[in-house]
């Protein structure tokens, strides 16, 4: 009964001070999940502050209570100097934080097993699939299934589970959304892979989380979550256009620049994510020395 | 306050409390006891390095693998002649401390000598792999070959040069109590050295040399 | 000259200029005070070549202050970019300046300012505790120091002199190599750590020989004081972690220098390999930081509760565990490198087993209060602000470990907030409890108290109004080194976390000008006693400050808090009656002649000036046998000098 009490003592302070915030300002990020995998990660913070909270914020009330209480002008305090072992204090103070963490251990193994980046979402929709590419400093995104491709921006219909394939061209990068969730590095010559979901249509900014040099603080991305036929107007109209991601376009594109606009490429190379792969990381062919 | 009940107050025994206490350790012990733990350190730095092979040894980039990189006989002479350093080094030390200046002037310059052959075979074999553009710059397997045992080449090398002017130091001012322990601190050296190249040995070339 | 020219010295960049200018105007001047004053020779004999642990201590305590002072300029200098580098302003920073700032901070604060005072304190402090004279190796313990201000020395000139990394404090990557920093910056950062490294692990090794050999007579492990401890624990990781670091520095070294492919993109080049190393390192580091805190906050709390410490042998075991347990957690520094849901488990669940040790430590502290008379000196109000605020670092940390939850905060300005909690409220605060309690010790005569309330104050506020609006900003989606931002809603919570930075600054001038005051009315507030506290551990029953020898006779110890059982048992104020004359190591130029030629060498090879190098090595190396032939000198003290000291020592007064 008193767990209960004091686990929504902990929430109700969390959970005001979120109304006020979101109040306050339009996208909070992280506090304004936008799909399955971003409410489920709140959902864990909220949980794991909370289950803390029991534990450490009575420590603070008693450092500052005992504190107080036992300063040497009180003379009602009680001085008790033979104080100095107790095998059953011992035994509370070691029990109290391996019971948390005991608890917390079993969020963060199920936690971290369900939230894994490369584990597929469940939904009705079908998944659709996107290459993601950081270069310097800006965000390319292949559609490797509909032959188009965007910079700096990155459309996606609603309720269908996106599959991402991420790269670098050049320096290390990191790929995050706040509100639909997970962040995932992007490394040259390696792919990692990353599962999101928008739940609602709406537009989510997208940054680079992991710094890459001069022009990273502009590497700005918008998602736009579009329901079904306006996504497929969208890929009508992109498909419509003039430029073509070949191995040119792609040479030109990755030259440093900051700031980029948005642009959407009407044609893309099939090869043009090994091809990066490959520039990025370059590899001479197996070996064929023998001995 | 007695002793034991302060002792019995934090739940310690006075046997145990006192464990420990005999004061502070001789000097020659103090010196040991410093130089084993900077070596343990020394064997650290190398575990990071032979981490590093363990990731890249296979990342040859298509240019020279191990296998036709390695000559396992050089290999077992290197061996041969640095474990037989450290008996030699062994014998030395002890002579030494029984003040038989010239068995430790002989055995200590058979240390040398051994050292500076397992040097010269391995510069050899550095010089030759430089020449057939198998060098620390061409793939990652080969910086990682180069600077594992490459530190462990200069580790010989400042070796010799300690050996060398320790020797000039005991036959300019004898065997003084800091020389000995420096002549301690020597030996447990080399033969650290001896342990971190069978681990080389085994771990890089022995392994290498079947890929 | 190599790749040094007159192009090297930033003459278009007026903020480098101004601080270059005022850098060298200010060195200048002390050189000009010392030389005018005649004090070269006290200079030299005194404190350039001591191999005294307490001199050491001191110099290392003095390089740690200077350089928070230029660690929290470059913070001063972000928090005002931030503060108004909303939406399309630029801010007056451009990134290329912004980005070395940034890494210059974080390199400075951890390398040259929170380890030196560290170190400097348990230089001083844990031979007095131990009963003993000198560390294991003095002359190695005053090499250690010169090589650690050398590394601190190169961070700076690069101020003046070419331009620092511009990769954040770890220089990760394949940002990091040549391909993508092709200036000297980096190469700044990796020789300074480099040679300071040398240093920090020679002086860990020192320390951690001490402890485990040098102790005086009846003091058995279970009665060495709870700072000696963790000393211990923190100096066994870092003849552990630090040699990791010099493999791992040397790699990229290799890679920029020679051509190598360690984490390069090419040849087949490992970056995430980097990360593991490095992090391999860098979480023992930053245990390395917090372990001589607690320490202090445990000899703080005891001593002015006026009782034993609560729990002597859990605190003893939490610290070992949490020295092992250090070692095992590193990847929760990169969670989301995409290692998998089972290894990101484990490392999460490790790190919050950490947790487990620690929090039995703030317990043990809290019980120490429970029945305490808790006397409010300046130390204490530190001990208590810690006690409050590094709590709260910790629950973001464990927080953290959760991988789902670091998938969102990962690199957020939310991690900036909390490793930011954890090192001002653990070390910085224990690094200033610690400060204002053995500065009587060292020096003989106490601070000024309001000014260091003030101080304490300044600072504890200033910590909440900096940083709890970034813990939001991370929330919000803000990530960490950037330099403008395009949500102008962020302005408000970066303009607040700026005035908590101003109240920081408010914090440091107050210390500065407790130190200036305190010096100026040094004559009233003399430490006549050696005893102003009413201390329990063996450094409170020397004179303030303690005579070279520290102990005429090592004292016998018989239980743990050996002076206060000392004091209890009537034995505290006795003098033996037999003195026997003992030797202690003479100076010696080694530490400053090597540090020198290390200058030298390692400006030479990160402007690629190979002959300058070369000849750098070399003498460096000749020093080093130089030294190696001649005989160490030693002083003697007669026993007729110790009688009189002794004799000349004034009636130790009464205990409070």
């Amino acid at each position: 009964m008193r767990m209960r009490k004091t686990w929504s003592f902990g929430r109700v302070p969390a959970a005001c001070g979120t109304a006020l915030l979101l109040e306050s300002c339009r996208s909070v990020g992280v506090l304004d999940p936008q799909g399955p995998v971003s409410a489920a990660e709140k959902l864990i913070l909220f949980n794991a502050t909370g289950i803390m909270l029991v534990v450490v914020a009575p420590v603070i009330l008693l450092t500052l209570a005992f504190a107080w209480w036992y300063r040497a002008s009180n003379k009602r305090a009680k001085f008790r100097p033979e104080l100095v072992y107790s095998g059953s204090i011992e035994l509370v103070v070691w029990a109290i934080p391996a019971m948390v963490v005991f608890l917390l251990a079993g969020v963060a193994w199920i936690g971290a097993h369900e939230l894994d980046p490369a584990a597929k979402l469940q939904s009705d929709s079908k998944p659709l699939r996107v290459e993601v590419v950081s270069l310097d400093w800006k965000w390319l995104f292949i559609y490797p299934d509909l032959r188009v491709a965007s910079v700096n921006q990155l459309i996606v219909p609603v309720g269908a589970p996106i599959e991402f394939a991420l790269t670098s061209a050049t320096v290390m990068n990191a790929f995050f959304i706040p509100q639909l969730g997970t962040q995932i590095y992007t490394m040259p010559g390696m792919t990692t892979h990353l599962n999101l979901m928008a739940d609602r249509a709406g537009s989510y900014p997208g940054l680079s989380s992991h710094f890459s040099g001069d022009g990273f603080s502009d590497m700005q991305f918008m998602v736009q979550a579009l329901p079904g036929a306006e996504f497929d107007a969208w890929l009508e109209h992109a498909r419509g256009g003039a430029e073509v991601l070949n191995t040119d376009a792609y040479d030109e594109l990755a030259k440093p620049t900051k700031k980029v606009a948005t642009r959407s490429y009407a044609d893309v190379d099939p090869m043009i994510y090994e091809h990066i792969l490959q520039l990025a990381a370059p590899m001479a062919a197996p070996s064929a020395e023998t001995k | 306050m007695s002793a034991s009940a302060a002792s019995e107050s934090i739940g310690v025994p006075t046997a145990i409390a006192a464990f420990g206490g005999d004061g502070p350790a001789p000097v020659r012990i103090v010196v040991g006891y410093g130089f084993w733990i900077f070596l343990l350190s020394d064997i650290i730095m190398f575990s990071a390095l032979f981490a590093a092979y363990a990731v890249l040894s296979g990342q040859t980039d298509g240019g020279p693998t191990p296998h036709s990189l390695f000559e396992l006989k050089h290999v077992a002479i290197e061996t041969l002649c640095l474990l037989f350093s450290s008996y030699t080094c062994g014998l030395g030390s002890l002579f030494i401390e029984r003040r038989r200046l010239k068995l430790f002037f002989i055995l200590f310059a058979a240390t040398f000598a051994l050292g500076a052959i397992f040097l010269s075979l391995e510069f050899s074999e550095f010089a030759g792999m430089l020449a057939q553009g198998a060098g620390p710059s061409r793939s990652a397997f080969l910086s990682s070959f180069f600077s594992l045992v490459g530190l462990h080449g200069a580790h010989v090398t400042v070796g010799l040069l300690w050996l060398a002017f320790m020797m000039a130091q005991v036959a300019a001012q004898g065997p003084r109590e800091y020389v000995l322990r420096r002549i301690l601190c020597f030996s447990l050296f080399w033969h650290a050295l001896d342990i971190i190249w069978v681990a080389v040995m085994s771990l890089v070339y022995l392994m290498g040399a079947r890929i | 000259m190599g790749k040094l020219t007159w192009a090297a010295i930033p003459l278009d960049n007026p903020i480098q200029m101004g601080a270059s200018v005022f850098v060298m105007v200010f060195i200048g001047s002390v050189l000009a005070i010392v030389t005018f004053k005649g004090w070269w020779k006290y200079l030299w004999s005194e404190w350039l070549t001591t191999t005294d642990h307490k001199r050491v201590g001191v110099m290392y305590v003095l390089l740690a202050l200077l350089m928070l002072l230029r660690g929290f300029v470059d913070a001063i200098m972000m928090r005002s970019q931030l503060a108004i580098a909303a939406g399309s302003a630029p801010g007056y920073l451009p990134p290329q300046h912004y980005d070395q700032i940034f890494s210059a901070h974080g390199t400075i604060m951890i390398f040259f300012m929170a380890m030196p005072f560290m170190v400097g304190l348990m230089n001083f402090v844990v031979p007095l505790q131990l009963g003993v004279r000198d560390v294991a190796f003095p002359v190695l313990n005053a090499v250690s120091f010169w090589l650690t201000a050398t590394g601190a020395l190169l961070v700076n000139v690069s101020l003046v002199i070419g331009e620092f990394a511009r990769t954040g404090w770890l220089a990760y990557p394949p940002l990091s190599e040549l391909q993508f920093s092709p200036g000297v910056g980096v190469d700044y950062y990796l020789w300074s750590l480099q040679i300071a490294g040398v240093g920090t692990l020679l002086s860990g090794i020192n320390l951690v020989t001490t402890i485990l050999k040098l102790r005086a007579p009846g003091m058995g492990y279970m009665r060495m004081p709870v700072f000696c401890w963790t000393a211990l624990a923190s100096n066994l990781l870092i003849v552990a972690a630090f040699p990791i670091l010099t493999a791992t520095l040397g790699m990229l070294l290799l890679d920029r220098y020679i051509g190598a492919h360690f984490f390069t993109n090419d040849g087949g080049g490992n970056a995430m390999l980097y990360f593991n190393l490095i992090w391999a390192w860098g979480h023992p580091e930053v245990y390395i930081l917090i372990l001589p805190a607690f320490g202090v906050f445990s000899e703080v709390i005891a001593t002015f509760t006026g009782k034993a410490l609560f729990g002597y042998r859990s605190m003893v075991m939490a610290t070992m565990a949490i020295c092992i347990l250090s070692f095992m957690v590193w990847l929760h520094h990169f969670f989301t490198m995409g290692a998998g849901a089972n290894v990101n488990a484990f490392f999460g669940i490790m790190t919050m087993i950490i947790a487990i040790p620690t929090g039995v430590k703030v317990f043990n502290w809290l019980f120490t209060l429970y029945g305490g008379r808790v006397r409010f000196e300046v130390p204490v109000l530190w001990a208590i602000g810690f006690m409050v605020t590094f709590v709260i670092g910790g629950l973001t940390g464990v927080l953290m470990a959760v991988p789902p939850a670091d998938f969102v905060l990962h690199n957020s300005v939310f991690l900036v907030a909390h490793f930011h909690n954890v090192i001002i409220g653990g070390v910085l605060f224990g690094a200033m409890a610690g400060y204002n309690y053995w500065f009587p010790k060292v020096f003989g005569f106490t601070l000024d108290k309001r000014l260091g309330q003030l101080s304490f104050w300044c600072w504890l506020i200033g910590f909440y109004v900096a940083f709890m609006p970034l813990y939001v900003l991370g929330l919000f989606g803000m990530t960490r080194r950037m330099q403008h931002y395009a949500n102008t809603e962020w302005q408000p919570y970066l303009i607040v976390a700026e005035a908590g930075a101003i109240l920081i600054l408010c914090g440091i001038l107050a210390t500065i000008a407790q130190l200036v005051v305190s010096i100026r009315s040094r004559a009233n507030r003399r430490d006549l006693s050696g005893d102003p506290w009413d201390g329990r551990t063996l450094e409170w029953s020397t004179t303030s400050p303690p005579p070279r020898y520290n102990f005429a006779v090592l004292p016998r110890v018989e239980s743990q808090d050996a002076f206060a059982f000392m004091k209890a048992s009537g034995t505290a104020g006795e003098f033996p009656e037999q003195y026997e004359s003992i030797e202690l190591p003479g100076n010696s130029p080694n530490g400053f002649v090597t540090a020198f030629f290390a200058v030298i060498t390692g400006f030479a090879l990160i402007w690629h000036i190979w002959w300058m190098a070369i000849l750098g090595i070399l003498c460096a190396l000749l020093t080093l046998l130089a030294f190696g032939w001649i005989e160490r000198v030693n002083v003697e003290i007669s026993g007729e000098e110790l009688a009189r000291d002794a004799r000349a020592r004034m009636p130790r007064a009464e205990p409070v």
